[in-house]
């Protein structure tokens, strides 16, 4: 069984990891959603915080944006598959994901990016 | 009507830029916003641009571009982004706003790094590098600091001798830290301290299943350096087998990490360091002669506190000032014996032992001026004369420079590497203590010191703890 955190804002996966205050965290098993996904809304934005979280919840892997260098390898040394520069729709990660066809740096903006505009909440 | 090409505009700007439509999108930007972002502009355009600059001001941002279009005022802000390299980088933002024939509006955002400001500001000081934590008004430290510059500016190979405490560090980091390579990763590695194997998939990597426990791909230090500096420290420690790998990795700018079958091409600056006589060691057939000079290509000595006379003072008053500010003291100075004492010490470990007394003395200080009460007593043991002559000629120092410390009488107390008061030592040794307590399980040390596991795995790592 695997266990996903995703640091995210409105539908989007978060910009930056240190400033995110709004996690994601689903299980899954060979491509399927166990259970339903969990959102923890956190009091204020921590990095280290975070950190202590993947640690204590034995998150496998986390998908996000923008991440220091240090929490980066500090995530790596704990063996959490971590992957950084995802930019896009956190659900469409989420189905990247869960098929296994997601990849470090991906742009997931969709396709009618009129449509879809980011907006900082 | 003269109307400019926008794509030659933005190039133009020697800083990263993009044009954002009226809602923040992104319209275009030039290649140095692309190095930034670590994206190409075809892939990220329509994007809100927040999701691409990862920064730390979006919502005052929005805010200000909104006033930007509202009033056409152009405005500047501060604050930090991520770049592609995980690296969090000071900046500025500038905001101005742009309008077509047509009156459509949209905004020009420059993001200048706080590093050229910097950078400014190091050139109009004289010189000087106390700001980077080195202090040195001497001839010799000055005629150091005089190559500086030079050694930066260039990607060759520079090797940096001095004996243990004299700054090797400090210094290949202010070189790196001056460098076009500023940006990039500096990467620390001491070649001393690992066993060879280890030390061999620390440097190169290795692939999953190379060999027993490798359970998965792990990029070495000459992967996480591309495009920065590799500090490789006591390089004359360094096992034979891996000096042959080195040097053509030096040689080739490529290599293939261990079990690996695709070879990995990196742009890496080496900076090496020793306190060793590499010219000893080639003579004994313990250092490999075509590395030395591979190495030796600019060559840096720097000279112990004991050719440095002028300086003891200035450094004295330094880390009075910076110990007294860290335990929040108020120690008006030193007596005049104090002084006189300390002015004619030798320090054998040198900057790193002046400053682990200055440590003590601030501790155990309770009057205003630090007496001779306060200093720790080896220092009033007779120390002999260094065996070293201050000689002149560099090769002169490669040759001589660490024998010293081994011919001293038995009965002093030298300093090989660190004292054992200083605050770094204790708090080491205290880390090694609990985790031995604990049958190494990080998780109960931590909670035994009362750090999260993530401070325990920064000091860790600030320690050389960590496997």
């Amino acid at each position: 069984m695997n266990k996903l955190m995703m640091p995210i804002r409105g539908d989007f996966v978060a910009p930056r990891f240190d400033l995110a205050t709004e996690i994601l965290i689903v299980q899954y098993n060979n491509g399927t959603l166990l259970g339903e996904p969990k959102t923890i809304i956190m009091d204020r934005a921590s990095d280290e915080g975070l950190c202590q979280m993947i640690v204590e919840e034995h998150i496998t892997s986390l998908v996000c944006n923008g991440i220091e260098e240090l929490h980066y390898n500090f995530l790596l040394w704990k063996k959490v598959n971590v992957l950084d520069g995802i930019i896009g729709n956190w659900q469409t990660a989420l189905e990247k994901i869960l098929d296994g066809t997601l990849q470090q740096g991906a742009v997931l903006y969709p396709d009618e990016r009129e449509a879809s505009s980011y907006e900082s909440k | 009507m003269f109307t400019p090409d926008i794509k030659s505009l933005l190039e133009g700007i020697p800083c990263p830029a993009m044009i954002l439509d009226h809602i923040f999108r992104i319209i275009d930007m030039n290649r140095l916003m692309e190095a930034m972002c670590g994206h190409v502009t075809d892939e990220v355009r329509g994007i809100h641009s927040e999701l691409v600059l990862r920064s730390n001001v979006g919502n005052s941002r929005d805010r200000l571009f909104k006033s930007v279009m509202e009033t056409g005022e152009p405005v500047s802000t501060e604050g930090d982004i991520l770049n592609c390299y995980r690296r969090k980088i000071p900046v500025h933002y500038h905001i101005s706003p742009l309008s077509n024939s047509e009156n459509v509006r949209s905004g020009l955002l420059v993001v200048a790094e706080v590093l050229h400001v910097e950078e400014i500001k190091k050139e109009q000081s004289n010189k000087s590098f106390s700001s980077a934590g080195i202090i040195g008004y001497s001839p010799k430290m000055q005629q150091v600091f005089n190559k500086i510059p030079l050694i930066s500016q260039t990607d060759a190979s520079a090797l940096i001798t001095g004996e243990t405490g004299t700054g090797k560090d400090k210094i290949a980091e202010i070189i790196h830290n001056h460098s076009p390579r500023a940006r990039f990763p500096f990467i620390k590695i001491n070649c001393g301290a690992l066993p060879a194997d280890l030390l061999e998939s620390e440097l190169f990597g290795h692939t999953k299943g190379a060999f027993t426990g490798a359970t998965r791909n792990k990029a070495g230090m000459f992967k996480l350096a591309d495009r920065g500096t590799l500090f490789l420290t006591e390089i004359g420690d360094m096992p034979l087998q891996l000096q042959v790998k080195l040097l053509s990795v030096l040689d080739d700018k490529r290599f293939y990490p261990i079990g690996g079958e695709q070879i990995i091409s990196v742009d890496v600056r080496i900076i090496a360091a020793t306190h060793r006589s590499l010219r000893e060691q080639v003579k004994k057939k313990m250092f490999r002669e075509d590395l030395f000079y591979r190495l030796n290509v600019l060559y840096i000595h720097l000279p112990p506190l004991r050719e440095r006379d002028v300086d003891i003072r200035y450094l004295l008053d330094h880390f009075l000032n910076k110990f007294m500010t860290g335990l929040g003291r108020n120690i008006a100075g030193f007596t005049s014996e104090a002084m006189e004492t300390l002015l004619g010490y030798k320090y054998p470990g040198n900057v790193r032992e002046l400053s682990n007394i200055i440590e003590y003395a601030v501790n155990m200080c309770k009057k205003k001026k630090v007496g001779l009460e306060h200093l720790p007593g080896y220092i009033f043991e007779p120390v002999a004369d260094s065996p070293v002559a201050a000689g002149d000629d560099e090769i002169n120092h490669i040759n001589h420079q660490t024998s010293q410390p081994q011919e001293r009488p038995p009965s002093l107390v030298v300093l090989p590497e660190k004292t054992p008061e200083s605050w770094s030592d204790i708090e080491r040794q205290m880390i090694i203590d609990t985790l031995k307590k604990h049958n190494s399980s990080r998780k109960l040390a931590a909670s035994d010191l009362e750090w999260t596991r993530m401070k325990l795995w920064r000091k860790m790592k600030k320690y050389g703890l960590l496997p």
